[in-house]
């Protein structure tokens, strides 16, 4: 993912040359995030489904649910994960087999970014405390990169979960069994946006794309609610930002994500 | 991690946290530098009932070979926990959780480490949780810090770490496990505190933007706190009158 050529070093100059002119390699303004495009239902056997291109970033979100056993000290909760995999057609550099610490990494910010926002209800996913609960999984994948995965990986998560359809489940005979004409939608209570800023020198940018992302020095994600709360935060890179930009960063993703969560918000109304 | 008790105060009305901190005090905090005899240079920390040992090895060579650089030295950071060191046992293997801390320490130590006057070579960084009680990788991070500076590897600036976050509607510093388990918010914070640079920042947690902002600034001053501590583990060892 994050794999550094030679001309990424010549690339890192010129990124480097705009920014001290205030302008990006690709022309957008500082604090502008790429062209987001949402294509919900892109899998319509899932539960619900998200491609979601950001930019260049190509990546595509499947949500399937159904019963599963609880975990055993939270019984009267339903389960919700989220997971994230780069696909060897992604990269020249990806390989197959286990997942690496960087993308290791991705799947837990993205999915500690929808849960911390308590976006998927779990309390009302029991079918039968203790004994039977519902399992929401969004699994992401990676299809075509150019960089920030992270908000790529997220928006996707989102958009697929605030259009799931979930059936409804009760127990015959001590099983789950589907209730015929039950389907409705998956109860979420908030819409998380995350927003990825790089550092560039002493430059934040908003949704690194590709070279920008292999030229900067280090980055955070930050995730806000419906309310502009903060509800997760992750660092990443060689180096460090000061307590002000780090501030300033606060104040990013809660303007940049209220817009992108208008976005989200229109898409979950048209597939109504 | 253990059983979640529905009845413990969090913080009672004169501002008493359920182990009997003030709001901005942290835990019994004590490094020592050194004691490992192999290592090139070596921590012990205990930060309340966290346990966390720390072995630093190199500038060596890099095995394997392909993972080495010519421009620049590499740092290698494994955070792992022993089985018995949490309440249920943890399976020996790296989880998916030790292998992201290990990540976030590592990227918080390299603007700390010259490492560019050590290409081709390799500093590794061990660390073992021996004992776990909430906040492992800021006292992990903490004690890293000082076995780096006790293997005499040229660096920046030392990196002090600690957690705030809030308990019970309150900004509090030095997030225990009870805490984090039943807290609202938990935001570990490694810090720099020479060149006041964030090089490890995490949350999970919901924090009004105003929350935010005093919570970094409530972690940021708890690890100038750490720092003293950090710096005086060394002095204690090269100059102090302890024998090692």
């Amino acid at each position: 993912m994050a794999t550094v050529s030679v001309i990424d070093e010549l690339k890192k100059a010129q990124i480097l040359e705009l920014l001290e002119q205030g302008k990006r390699v690709d022309g957008r303004a500082l604090d502008e995030p790429r062209e987001i495009k949402i294509e919900i239902n892109a899998i319509p056997k899932a539960n619900g489904s998200a491609r979601v291109y950001l930019g260049d970033t190509d990546v595509l979100c499947g949500v399937k649910i159904q019963p599963d056993r609880p975990f055993p000290d939270v019984g009267d909760k339903g389960m919700f994960m989220c997971t994230a995999e780069l696909l060897p057609l992604s990269h020249p550099t990806v390989e197959t087999g286990p997942p690496r610490d960087d993308v290791i990494e991705l799947a837990r910010v993205v999915d500690r970014g929808i849960r911390e926002s308590h976006m998927v209800d779990v309390s009302q996913l029991v079918i039968e405390k203790d004994k039977s609960v519902v399992g929401v999984f969004a699994d992401v994948v990676a299809i075509d990169y150019d960089g920030n995965y992270f908000d790529a990986c997220s928006y996707a998560a989102t958009a697929a979960l605030l259009t799931s359809k979930t059936p409804t489940w009760e127990m015959v005979d001590d099983q789950p069994t589907v209730v015929e004409g039950g389907e409705k939608q998956l109860p979420t209570s908030t819409i998380p946006v995350s927003v990825t800023m790089g550092k560039i020198g002493n430059h934040i940018v908003v949704d690194p794309n590709g070279d920008e992302w292999a030229s900067m020095d280090c980055r955070v994600t930050i995730t806000t609610d419906s309310d502009g709360h903060i509800v997760a935060l992750q660092k990443g890179g060689s180096d460090g930002f000061t307590q002000d930009e780090i501030n300033q960063c606060g104040d990013l993703s809660i303007k940049v994500g209220a817009k992108i969560r208008e976005q989200l918000k229109s898409a979950q109304q048209e597939s109504q | 991690m253990g059983g979640r008790d529905a009845t413990m105060v969090l913080l009672d009305e004169n501002g008493i946290r359920c182990d009997g901190r003030k709001i901005d005090e942290p835990r019994k905090i004590v490094i020592k530098a050194g004691g490992l005899k192999n290592a090139d240079g070596s921590a012990y920390i205990e930060f309340g009932d966290n346990k966390i040992l720390v072995g630093v090895f190199g500038p060596r060579d890099v095995h394997p070979k392909h993972m080495s650089n010519t421009d620049t030295g590499i740092l290698r950071v494994r955070y792992h926990m022993e089985p018995f060191s949490v309440g249920e046992r943890k399976r020996p293997a790296p989880s998916r959780r030790e292998i992201e801390i290990s990540k976030v320490i590592k990227e918080a130590l390299e603007p700390a480490v010259m490492l560019e006057k050590f290409p081709r070579t390799a500093v590794d960084v061990f660390i073992e949780v021996l004992q776990a009680d909430g906040g492992t990788r800021c006292a992990a991070l903490t004690a890293a810090s000082v076995a780096l500076a006790d293997a005499g590897i040229p660096m920046r600036d030392m990196v002090a770490a600690i957690a705030s976050g809030k308990v019970a509607d309150t900004i509090v510093l030095d997030v225990n496990n009870e805490e984090d388990q039943a807290g609202q918010a938990d935001m570990p914070i490694g810090y720099m505190p020479s060149l006041k640079k964030i090089t490890l920042l995490q949350l999970d947690g919901v924090l009004t933007p105003e929350e935010y902002k005093k919570c970094v600034d409530v972690g940021v001053k708890g690890c100038e706190v750490v720092y003293e501590l950090q710096k005086k583990a060394l002095h204690d060892k090269y100059f102090g009158n302890r024998s090692n």
